[in-house]
């Protein structure tokens, strides 16, 4: 029965798509976001099911799994089935409700992994950002200059090549010494530079292809208007890339937050999921599901990230209709 | 034709050769070439594929620059009638911006221009009503068959009332039966709004049905071959270039002329012999 259903909304969206406007093909239309929302709903389902699916496997593994793993050799390829190596997947989710620590005023894990995460979040976001205006900027510099491409383009690739852990304390303790009037560097300044340094890569790479993506007669036909560079830039070269942009904006969330996340950790930052991810696995002897709730709440913010961006995308729609035709 | 003397040509193409340097070396695209467009004309371009005729209509619109000569339109340089917005210019693709509406494609130029925004809507209803798509405003290029897409080129290049049209094989990519309809549309259009129109096309009977005069052009190097003035209902009053003139034993005289003229002047086939061109 869903089946058949399912096949009908989908025969109702081609008649739709290849409709001429002001057709007669008028049935195509109710169906629309009926059709939606059911694959919506189908999505949503999927995504359980594969959250369910990796549950099983675990609680399936640890149950028939060998108490010390599977072992190759010397080297163990499959963990230690134990409670301390893998708690079961209902001690990791009822851990998440209860406190923090045996004192009295302790707030529920949870919540301090959600308060954690906000943090992480707003400091990526930043970093987001300065990664969207240097990478847009870089973009655009390359794109106005073939030189500019040759020149820049080895290095924003070459910068990507330098370990993270590498220079994260060196940001920190040159940002230590920054202080211009009355502004002076904070700690998660340093955090944020970071993210925005594994951000801003996709995002130039991105944009250089989708600046550069106008086909020759768009390009011909500005100059037949007599239209400027600036001109030319915003009402063809923008709106033409951002079918490349939004992914890359995606990709740049995901990496901004995996940044800051890996820049709390060595610099040391309070306040953030990173801290809490290693002050917790720290504590993990005594209390292996604890250990766990940071990394869900992990997974969660760069899901929330690249989501966000993805609502960009909807707003966006009208300048994705090639991409959605093809 | 009896244009006061004053009148200033459309086009003015004098002594211009075209040579484009690739790696292999250089290829004169173009000999020296003269070409004259009175205000007003319908002028095509035919030729083989290489013959240079939309190398040449490039010229005039001022995408690429002459090796020699100089190409004058309403009596200024090719670059400042571009800048003062003299043509107006279709290409075999639409070139549509697909985020734009149909009445946000015609109104590109009109922005760019800076254009008030009220002026601007009158302008895009009065286009779209001459090229028959008052109804299709709202709609995005991707919802509109070829023809319409063409359209819709064909308003936005005569957004900025320009006195001459620039055509480089707007039909190319249109079935028979659009095209021929696009065609009778085409000429309602370039009479109703007077402007010359310079017409690349390598269909004879596209450049006979549209055009006051044919400019046959040959390749390797490309040259005009021969200019075939067409007596399509004397002095044609454009207007009056209906479908059945397709029918008519003049047009087929005309096709056959400039089949010949195209294939180097030696008579082929078995139509009409003999015809007069001048």
């Amino acid at each position: 029965m869903r089946e058949t259903e399912s096949a009908r909304a989908g025969r109702g969206a081609s008649a739709a798509s290849v409709s001429r406007p002001g057709s007669r093909y008028g049935p195509g239309g109710p169906t629309r976001p009926a059709r939606r929302g059911g694959r919506r709903l189908a999505t949503w389902l999927w995504g359980l099911a594969g959250i369910v699916a990796i549950a099983l496997i675990w609680e399936v593994y640890k149950l028939l799994g060998p108490a010390d793993g599977v072992v190759i050799g010397d080297a163990r390829v499959l963990p230690r089935t134990t409670d301390l190596a893998m708690p079961h997947v209902w001690d990791m989710i009822a851990r998440l409700g209860e406190p923090v620590t045996r004192s009295a005023s302790a707030q529920p894990l949870w919540l301090v992994i959600v308060l954690a995460a906000l943090s992480t979040l707003g400091i990526a976001a930043v970093g987001w950002l300065v990664g969207l205006v240097v990478g847009v900027g870089l973009a655009l510099v390359m794109q106005r200059w073939r030189i500019a491409e040759w020149g820049l383009l080895p290095w924003i690739v070459l910068s990507q090549t330098v370990p993270l852990i590498a220079f994260a304390p060196v940001v920190k303790s040159w940002g230590s010494r920054v202080e211009i009037g009355a502004f002076e560097w904070q700690d998660w300044m340093s955090v944020a530079l970071i993210a925005s340094y594994l951000a801003f890569f996709p995002i130039a790479i991105g944009a250089l292809k989708g600046l550069q993506s106008p086909d020759v007669i768009h390009e011909e036909l500005m100059r037949s208007y007599a239209a400027g560079y600036w001109q030319t830039l915003v009402k063809l070269r923008f709106p033409a890339a951002v079918p490349y942009l939004l992914p890359a904006l995606r990709l740049g969330a995901a990496n901004a937050v995996v940044g800051a996340v890996v820049a709390e950790v060595s610099t040391g930052l309070q306040g953030g999921i990173g801290r809490i991810l290693i002050q917790f696995a720290g504590q993990a002897s005594g209390d292996p599901a604890k250990a766990w709730g940071p990394i869900f709440g992990a997974v969660v913010l760069g899901l929330v990230a690249a989501g966000s961006v993805a609502l960009l995308g909807v707003i966006l729609g009208n300048y994705r209709r090639t991409e959605e035709a093809s | 034709m009896s244009e006061p003397v004053t009148q200033v040509a459309a086009v003015e193409v004098r002594g211009v050769d075209k040579v484009f340097e690739t790696r292999s070396g250089n290829v004169q695209a173009l000999e020296p070439i003269d070409l004259t467009v009175a205000a007003g004309e319908f002028v095509s371009l035919i030729g083989p594929s290489g013959c240079g005729k939309s190398t040449l209509m490039r010229l005039v619109a001022d995408l690429d620059e002459p090796t020699a000569g100089t190409v004058e339109v309403f009596g200024k340089t090719s670059r400042r009638a571009r800048l003062d917005q003299e043509y107006g210019i279709a290409f075999q693709q639409a070139g549509l911006l697909p985020w734009r509406t149909v009445a946000g494609n015609v109104a590109l130029p009109l922005e760019l221009h800076g254009e008030a925004s009220a002026a601007r809507a009158s302008r895009i209803a009065e286009l779209l009503d001459m090229v028959g798509l008052a109804d299709f405003a709202d709609r995005y290029p991707d919802q509109l068959s070829g023809g319409m897409q063409q359209r819709v080129a064909i308003a936005r290049a005569l957004a900025e009332r320009p006195r001459l049209l620039l055509m480089d094989e707007p039909f190319g990519a249109l079935d028979e039966m659009t095209r021929e309809k696009m065609q009778t549309e085409l000429v309602r259009i370039s009479a109703e709004t007077g402007a010359a129109v310079v017409f690349v096309t390598h269909s004879i009977p596209e450049a006979v049905f549209l055009s006051d005069r044919v400019v046959v052009m040959s390749p390797r190097p490309g040259r005009i071959r021969e200019i075939v003035a067409m007596r399509l209902g004397a002095e044609a009053e454009r207007a009056e270039r209906t479908e059945e003139l397709r029918e008519e034993r003049v047009f087929f005289d005309m096709v056959t002329a400039v089949r010949e003229a195209l294939h180097g002047g030696s008579p082929i086939g078995t139509g009409a012999r003999g015809v007069e061109t001048r």
